[in-house]
């Protein structure tokens, strides 16, 4: 039994709009280790949702795994038919989407709704199903009691709790969450990822984290991988990722969230323009365009990710400069002058 | 501009302000649910020209209300409201287009702010016609306006559509149209929240930027402490529709005293790994307008909660610069 | 000039929406269509007068006769009268009053509407009370009420129609305001300062003309058939030459058990198409509307 739970081998999605294909993901790869929550981050746009969709197959119609392979425990998940697949979703692997919250059917008690789970899914009896769904209850944090209410009489962040509760009922060896608190107040968000944090910890299990906001992953995840324009930029353990980062997309994101426990409200510095047009993406490296440090061979190559240092992969053709770059990268001029 | 209220009186003067809604009927009252909701509940604050002041707190605790309140967009139930020395209640025909180009709302969700069937140009032009400037200078403003929002090459978003524009240019044309009569005081509610994130800062250094040229004085609606700090030098927290703490926005969040302002502040995460994972100092629950709890409303959530707390509402009381509505300070 | 009008012509069209994506509808617009034709050229296509009782050629009544007999392309009537001449001439009839009647439900309709949805309040309160008290009405009922109290004339339909059936377009135009009036541009529009009317000519009303078009595609075919029904029962307008009042005639003159079929057969389909089509275009209409209904 090895480290590693998951492990996304050059993933390449792509969607066909009409006659056009577009790439949402072009060789995508990192590791989830076991016991790990590990967070995916990058602006909208950038494939994130797309790749953690593509973990248990819930991606559009018109999507489809083109290359590479996603490895659960061993298992090709890509290759895997679709009874199988069936077999894994909610069983090994669980799935928060967005807005999950909102998700919930407001006719039926919240009890109902994980009965359907536990005993559709999971075949447990009556009295079984019950029971474990105080132990839920209690692991999310919810009184027991309000096992009978129905969607509506819960707030928006106990309602993401019954998300959560939902998607342990089975014992999941990895949940994979998409913006699991970008809706709540940021009391209530706080408390749902010290819940999270909490069952890791407690059941063990492995958690992808998909966000737009560096912060959260800050707080809460082991790792983080960013993504951006389809491609996995950099990745590594999280505090190697912010505090010394080696892509300059990183440090730009770093720029642009603003960080109240330090002193001075020093400008916010965004990453001026936008995302590559994913049907016709630039010939050399994505985030070229947008970046205040490219060269010509960054225009011309799209740089491979590599290992620059243990468990730290980038993507990037000056990651050895990487000490000077972040030194400009933390001024706002730097960002100014994008050509 | 005519002003009433010489410069150094306070543009805004809320005295008190309520807004209470009546919900559900005969049968929701029958079933012993209150059928009042208190949005507003009492909220009494000062904003000098210039200033800008951030209105803080979660969802429920009334500070959209508020907002719409000041642009006379609802209508209080109770206390009073002053502009520039008058009473906005009361203000009707010629005085209310006058208060209406003082006076200004940007929106949070600039999809919605904007209709979708007009041009840019007709978009903007309607605040031009109503305050009945003449249709000649219009393209020059409107020109003069989006460039204020430093969107480049101005003319080539004219006649564009608002489904052609992306999140951040749209939120810059709802600002701009905002300003085009060079209104004095703004109200902006979250313009950024719908915003996508890399795209915010952007957005809020324009504003700061319009604002300080300006001159403007603000009211900036958020839940987001950072961006309230990014944009304003004094910040006011609300809780189920009453002020809990008002005070600038550094000693706020450097010292904060009220307990519920001390969550708040502990919450927000910051993009650094190396920070804190303690439990917060705030019970569990989520606010009901239609049930706060007698006296304090925060005190069922509030770690440091005794007996006065749920028997009498806390005043504000002086703290240093603040004002704090607490029981621990009150006399 | 030119120009302005095509214009102004185009963009009419373009706030109608005319539904040309669904087959159907394109269908119903066709049919619509030649029977327009039909009512305007009324004179030139009928080859009879439609009134006129005929004689044939040996000085007897042209009576009873089978379609295709001596230029009556659909035969004739127990009286003698061309069949083909009426139902051409009963497009006039059928479409003034479903024209008139779709006119009159969606403009009332639209315009309770948008004042109950928009100003709420007392006035809110006034004009739903009144649809409350128009959907307790039975239809038919007071049509054939108001007949006997004013003179018999297809008009009676209009008019009773515009009193009363303007109640669903009303509730449906009043819920649709109501969901605009909290969009946030309509919201700018008040806090920059834009008069109610000015808000509701040019925020609201766009948004609510093609739900008035899709109302107003239903009622034609109520009118048609509510027409038709008073007709047929007797207490329509013995001169006016309508579908209704052939199946009235062929109704009185036992068409059934003469195995005269087409006395009734004529005006049957004449109605059939007219109503369907009045319901495919607005079954059109709601899919540019709802689209996701089609799902």
């Amino acid at each position: 039994m090895t480290d590693t739970l998951l492990s996304f081998k050059d993933v390449e999605i792509v969607y066909k709009v009409g006659n056009m294909s577009i790439r949402a993901t072009t060789g995508a790869s990192f590791d989830v280790p076991r016991g790990a929550i590990v967070g995916l981050v990058g602006e909208s746009g950038c494939g994130k949702t797309t790749l953690a969709r593509a973990v248990t197959r819930v991606i559009a119609d018109n999507a489809h795994i083109a290359h590479g392979q996603i490895l659960f425990d061993g298992i090709d998940l890509v290759s895997l038919s679709d009874r199988d697949m069936n077999a894994l979703r909610w069983r090994d692997i669980a799935f928060i989407p967005q807005s999950a919250m909102n998700s919930l059917d407001p006719v039926y008690t919240v009890e109902y709704q994980l009965h359907e789970v536990l005993r559709g899914r999971g075949g447990l009896s009556r009295i079984d199903a019950r029971k474990r769904s105080k132990e839920l209850f209690e692991l999310v944090g919810i009184e027991t009691n309000r096992l009978s209410d129905f969607p509506h009489q819960f707030s928006g962040g106990m309602r993401q709790r019954v998300a959560i509760a939902l998607a342990l009922a089975l014992n999941p060896k990895l949940i994979i969450a998409d913006e699991p608190v970008t809706a709540l107040d940021v009391i209530v968000q706080r408390q749902i990822l010290d819940q999270l944090r909490d069952l890791q910890q407690k059941l063990g299990i492995s958690v992808i984290l998909v966000t737009h906001d560096i912060s959260v992953v800050a707080y809460i995840c082991d790792r983080t991988v960013v993504m951006y324009a389809g491609q996995v930029m950099e990745s590594s353990d999280t505090r190697a990722v912010l505090n010394e980062p080696y892509h300059p997309y990183t440090m730009g994101l770093k720029n642009a969230f603003p960080d109240i426990k330090s002193a001075g409200t020093g400008l916010l510095t965004p990453i001026e323009g936008s995302p590559p047009d994913l049907a016709n993406p630039p010939p050399g490296c994505r985030f070229a365009p947008r970046c205040p440090f490219a060269e010509a061979i960054c225009r011309a190559e799209n740089p491979q990710p590599r290992e620059i240092q243990p468990q730290h992969i980038v993507a990037c053709h000056r990651s050895q400069e990487a000490l000077q770059l972040r030194t400009e990268a933390s001024k706002y001029e730097t960002w100014q002058q994008i050509p | 501009m005519k002003t009433n209220a010489p410069i150094n009186e306070p543009l805004i003067e809320v005295q008190d302000a309520r807004l209470h809604y009546h919900v559900g009927g005969g049968l929701a009252s029958m079933m012993g649910r209150s059928a009042t909701v208190k949005a507003v509940d009492g909220v009494s604050f000062t904003l000098k020209r210039g200033e800008s002041v951030g209105l803080l707190g979660e969802s429920g605790c009334g500070k959209t209300s508020m907002g719409r309140l000041l642009v006379k967009l609802e209508e209080a139930t109770g206390g009073t409201i002053k502009f520039d020395n008058q009473s906005i209640a009361d203000l009707r025909g010629d005085e209310l287009r006058t208060f209406r180009s003082r006076v200004q709302l940007i929106f949070q969700n600039p999809f919605d702010a904007i209709n979708p069937r007009y041009t840019i140009r007709k978009s903007m032009s309607e605040p031009l016609s109503n305050a009945r400037i003449p249709e000649g200078e219009w393209e020059g403003r409107i020109i003069a306006g989006l460039e204020l929002v430093r969107l480049p090459d101005p003319v080539q978003y004219l006649d564009r559509f608002p489904h052609q524009l992306s999140g951040g240019q749209l939120q810059r044309v709802v600002m701009a149209r905002a300003l085009i009569l060079q209104p004095e005081f703004v109200v902006a509610d979250e313009p950024v929240s719908m915003l996508d994130v890399s795209v915010r800062a952007g957005v809020l250094n324009v504003f700061r930027d319009v604002r300080d040229r300006l001159n403007l004085s603000a009211i900036y609606i958020s839940h987001d402490l950072a961006l309230v700090r990014y944009v304003c030098e004094r910040t006011i927290v609300m809780y189920l529709g009453r002020i809990m703490e008002d005070g600038t926005t550094e000693d706020i969040i450097r010292e904060p005293l009220h307990p519920y302002t001390q969550a708040l502040v502990a919450a927000v995460p910051v993009p650094s790994p190396d920070q804190s994972h303690e439990p917060l100092p705030i019970g569990r629950g989520a606010p009901d307008p239609r049930n706060p709890p007698s006296g304090c409303v925060f005190r069922d959530r509030c770690p440091k909660a005794f007996d006065r707390c749920a028997q009498e509402i806390p005043s504000k009381t002086r703290v240093g610069e603040r004002d704090v509505a607490c029981h621990l300070f009150s006399p | 000039m030119l120009k302005l009008v095509s214009n102004g012509i185009r963009s009419g069209f373009r706030s109608l929406r005319l539904p040309v994506g669904d087959p159907f509808a394109v269908a119903g617009l066709a049919i619509y269509a030649t029977f327009l034709l039909a009512a305007i050229f009324a004179d030139y296509i009928a080859p009879f007068d439609p009134t006129e009782i005929l004689y044939s050629k040996d000085f007897t009544l042209a009576a009873d006769l089978p379609p295709g007999t001596d230029g009556h392309i659909l035969g004739t009537t127990s009286l003698g009268r061309d069949i083909f001449s009426q139902i051409v001439f009963g497009t006039r009839s059928a479409l003034l009053v479903g024209a008139s009647a779709a006119f009159m439900v969606a403009l009332i309709g639209s315009i309770v509407g948008l004042l109950s949805g928009y100003f709420g309040g007392w006035v809110d309160i006034v004009l739903m009370r009144l649809a409350d008290i128009a959907f307790g009405i039975p239809f038919l009922p007071f049509v054939i009420v108001l007949a006997a109290f004013l003179e018999p004339s297809i008009w009676n339909v209009v008019f009773a129609m515009a009193l009363v059936l303007w109640r669903d377009t009303a509730r449906v135009i009043r819920s649709q305001v109501l969901t605009l009036r909290s969009r946030g541009y309509v919201e700018a529009a008040r806090v920059c300062g834009s008069s109610d009317l000015k808000i509701i000519w040019r925020h609201i009303t766009p948004n609510i003309l093609p739900l008035s078009f899709l109302y107003g595609s239903i009622a034609i075919g109520w009118a048609i058939l509510t027409e038709a029904s008073i007709s047929f029962l007797g207490f329509g307008d013995p001169e006016a030459i309508s579908w209704g009042y052939m199946l009235q005639d062929a109704f009185a003159s036992q068409a059934l058990s003469r195995q005269a079929y087409y006395w009734f057969v004529p005006p049957g389909v004449a109605i059939i198409l007219v109503v369907s089509a009045g319901f495919f275009i607005s079954r059109g209409y709601e899919a540019i509307l709802f689209p996701k209904l089609d799902r």
